[in-house]
């Protein structure tokens, strides 16, 4: 008796988990696969007729949308790693006993909303905000500058909202490296920059990896920060998405392309971890 | 600089072989600054180590030791004071540019690294062709019994093997000294024992000063040519095994190294270069004197526990004029080797004694009983003379 239960318990742990999944993953996905195969409009009903072609039919439409969605999102990511790393170098190594402040500092902006943030972001970047409109005023830009509706905007709106994403793996993975291995660099007459680029860094991609992962994906998918600090020019696929959904009630349409961005980003996901997410990249780094 | 208190400083522990040391400390002091207090770690220090000797720093956590090498390989600089290696003022100059390696305690191998990757980390710095590279790699690795382990990763292997890694990685570089921060401290028992001998011959084979930093005084009593034995900041003592065991200059080294039974007593009278001490009509301390004392003086004896005889019964013939302290045993512990037995004596100090179990299968005494111990004279030894 004993024996049994205690070869099933592993198993119960994963059962409130599982469930959960079951009912909020597994069941809508199974839901909206079946729903991009259906024909109809939000008024007669919709029916099940396998109608595969909204997929190609969605494809063709928005390619440009999906294109710019990747591209942005990984622009966005790059620029992710340029600027997380320092801070996390710099938390990880000169934050001494206020590491934790300095860790909640950079979580501190997911207490306000994440739409209120971006939106805020707009009240920064619009052409009579605090930054541009002195800018012009000095003259130092011209009358038809702006920054608001440029896919500058929309991608720094995105490295905003992700960045502690991005910084908080980076900090782990640099917060494990033993200080004697960094000393131990420069007793082999490594000088600091050697030092980085061989030991420290390397031994930091696991982070850089993971936080790739955890930016990349929603990023690309993102919906609100075109639509608040971008333009016609710069919708991404989630907005398309989106008002698919819920102004044109075009569902088939919506759930279809919800798929092509979930297998385009699941495609781009296994890649980029075939390629880089074994320990070889971290010995292929050091050279 | 050179102080006239300096030179002579310098002439007491300047390296015995003579030539330029290898590294030299010219009042060097490293204080810390801790809440905004100034926290000395390593007190006015003068030091020099020669040429392909095997010296060590033994003390306590805290007494400084780590500082002090960390001072050689630039990880710390100096508050005050130079810091030299063969003769050159290196005050200042980054780690990576010294010419010592150093093993570290927990190895601290690059994980992300091969054992070849690591061991030859050094000379790709040092721009060594790769045919150089490859051939020194390996000869090293042979050295080190780790032929065959080159493609390893440092998790792949035990603590011992990493120990090596560890070891060729520094060696293959050739420094001008090596230094080893407590490197057998991870390594069992066994393990260690036998990588002290191995290490003693690596350094014999390969002629390189090692500086080894170990609070393991068992460990700097075997391997080392000369031990500076280093209490809060500040180095206690200065010299050979032998010298440190059987001459300690304080009560500090007499406790730290080995067992020592230190009793205090007021001189009763000089004779002939011994000082008597007295503390019962029968209860004597006599010890050889090399300073000028005079009668009641207090002094401070050192006696190690298996220079004492211990009998029980009968106060002994007393025909040499040795020490003679009656007492009562209150504790017996048997070691296989030896055994141990603890003596509160008429003289107020416990002292510990040491019987070899070489012909005797019979404890010599029992909890309670009443002993005498008995020493020869010039196996007392006057702390600091």
């Amino acid at each position: 008796m004993s024996r049994v239960k205690r070869q099933i318990a592993p198993y119960l742990l994963v059962l409130p988990g599982g469930i959960w999944l079951l009912i909020f993953f597994a069941v809508p996905m199974v839901a909206m696969l079946s729903l991009s195969l259906q024909e109809g409009d939000i008024v007669s009903g919709y029916r099940f007729t396998g109608h595969w072609q909204t997929y190609t039919e969605a494809i063709s439409a928005y390619q440009t949308q999906i294109y710019r969605s990747l591209i942005y999102g990984g622009i966005a990511t790059v620029a992710l790693i340029v600027l997380a790393f320092p801070v996390a170098y710099w938390i990880a190594f000169y934050g001494g006993r206020r590491k934790p402040t300095y860790l909640f500092l950079v979580l501190l902006p997911f207490f306000v909303s994440f739409v209120l943030r971006t939106i805020s972001w707009r009240q920064i970047l619009t052409d009579e905000g605090p930054l541009l409109h002195p800018l012009r005023e000095a003259g130092l830009i011209g009358q038809s500058f702006h920054i608001l509706g440029t896919p500058f905007a929309v991608i720094a709106g995105l490295v905003y909202n992700f960045l502690p994403f991005m910084v908080l793996p980076i900090y782990v993975a640099l917060e494990r490296i033993d200080p004697r291995v960094v000393e131990a660099a420069r007793d082999l007459y490594a000088n600091p920059a050697t030092t980085f680029r061989r030991v420290i860094f390397p031994l930091a991609l696991p982070g850089v990896f993971a936080g790739v992962l955890m930016t990349f994906v929603p990023a690309s998918s993102d919906f609100v920060n075109s639509e608040v600090l971008g333009s016609s020019e710069t919708t991404m696929i989630g907005q398309v998405i989106q008002a698919q959904f819920l102004d044109n009630s075009d569902y088939p349409t919506a759930s279809a392309l919800s798929f092509v961005l979930m297998f385009v980003l699941l495609i781009g996901v296994f890649t980029y971890a075939r390629i880089l997410g074994t320990e070889d990249v971290m010995k292929v780094a050091a050279r | 600089m050179t102080t006239p208190q300096h030179s002579a400083v310098r002439a007491r522990t300047a390296a015995p072989a003579g030539g330029t040391a290898a590294i030299e400390f010219v009042g060097v002091n490293k204080n810390y600054l801790s809440h905004g207090e100034t926290v000395p770690a390593v007190k006015r220090t003068d030091l020099a180590i020669a040429q392909g000797e095997f010296f060590s720093l033994l003390g306590p956590s805290g007494c400084g030791k780590t500082t002090t090498m960390r001072m050689i390989a630039g990880f710390e600089e100096p508050t005050a004071g130079k810091v030299y290696l063969d003769g050159q003022d290196v005050t200042g100059v980054s780690a990576n540019k010294r010419d010592v390696n150093m093993v570290f305690q927990s190895y601290a191998l690059f994980p992300h690294l091969n054992t070849h990757q690591n061991v030859a980390f050094g000379l790709e710095r040092k721009k060594v062709s790769r045919s150089e590279i490859a051939r020194r790699v390996g000869e090293i690795l042979e050295i080190v019994s780790l032929t065959g382990m080159e493609k390893r990763s440092p998790k792949e292997m035990s603590g011992g093997q990493q120990q090596r890694v560890a070891l060729a990685r520094a060696l293959v570089n050739r420094p001008r000294a090596l230094l080893l921060d407590e490197p057998l401290g991870a390594l069992d028992l066994k393990l260690r024992q036998q990588m002290q001998i191995e290490l003693k011959r690596i350094q014999r084979e390969v002629g390189i000063t090692f500086v080894y930093v170990t609070h393991d005084q068992g460990e700097a009593l075997t391997m080392s040519d000369r031990i500076a034995v280093m209490n809060a900041g500040v180095i206690e003592q200065l010299g050979s095994p032998r010298e440190i065991y059987e001459r300690p200059a304080s009560r500090f080294v007499a406790g730290f190294i080995g067992t020592s039974n230190i009793v205090d007593g007021h001189v009763d009278r000089v004779e002939g270069g011994l000082a008597l001490l007295s503390y019962t009509t029968q209860d004597r301390v006599v010890v050889p004197v090399a300073r000028p004392v005079r009668q009641g003086d207090k002094l401070e004896v050192s006696i190690r526990p298996e220079k004492i005889d211990l009998h029980r019964g009968v106060p002994p013939v007393q025909s040499t004029g040795g020490s003679v302290l009656s007492g009562t045993v209150t504790e017996v512990v048997y070691h296989g080797t030896s055994t141990n037995y603890t003596v509160a004596t008429a003289a107020g100090a416990d002292f510990t004694v040491f019987d070899q179990n070489a012909s005797n299968a019979d404890d010599l005494a029992d909890r309670g009983d009443r002993v005498y111990l008995t020493w020869a004279p010039q196996h007392s030894y006057l702390i600091g003379d």
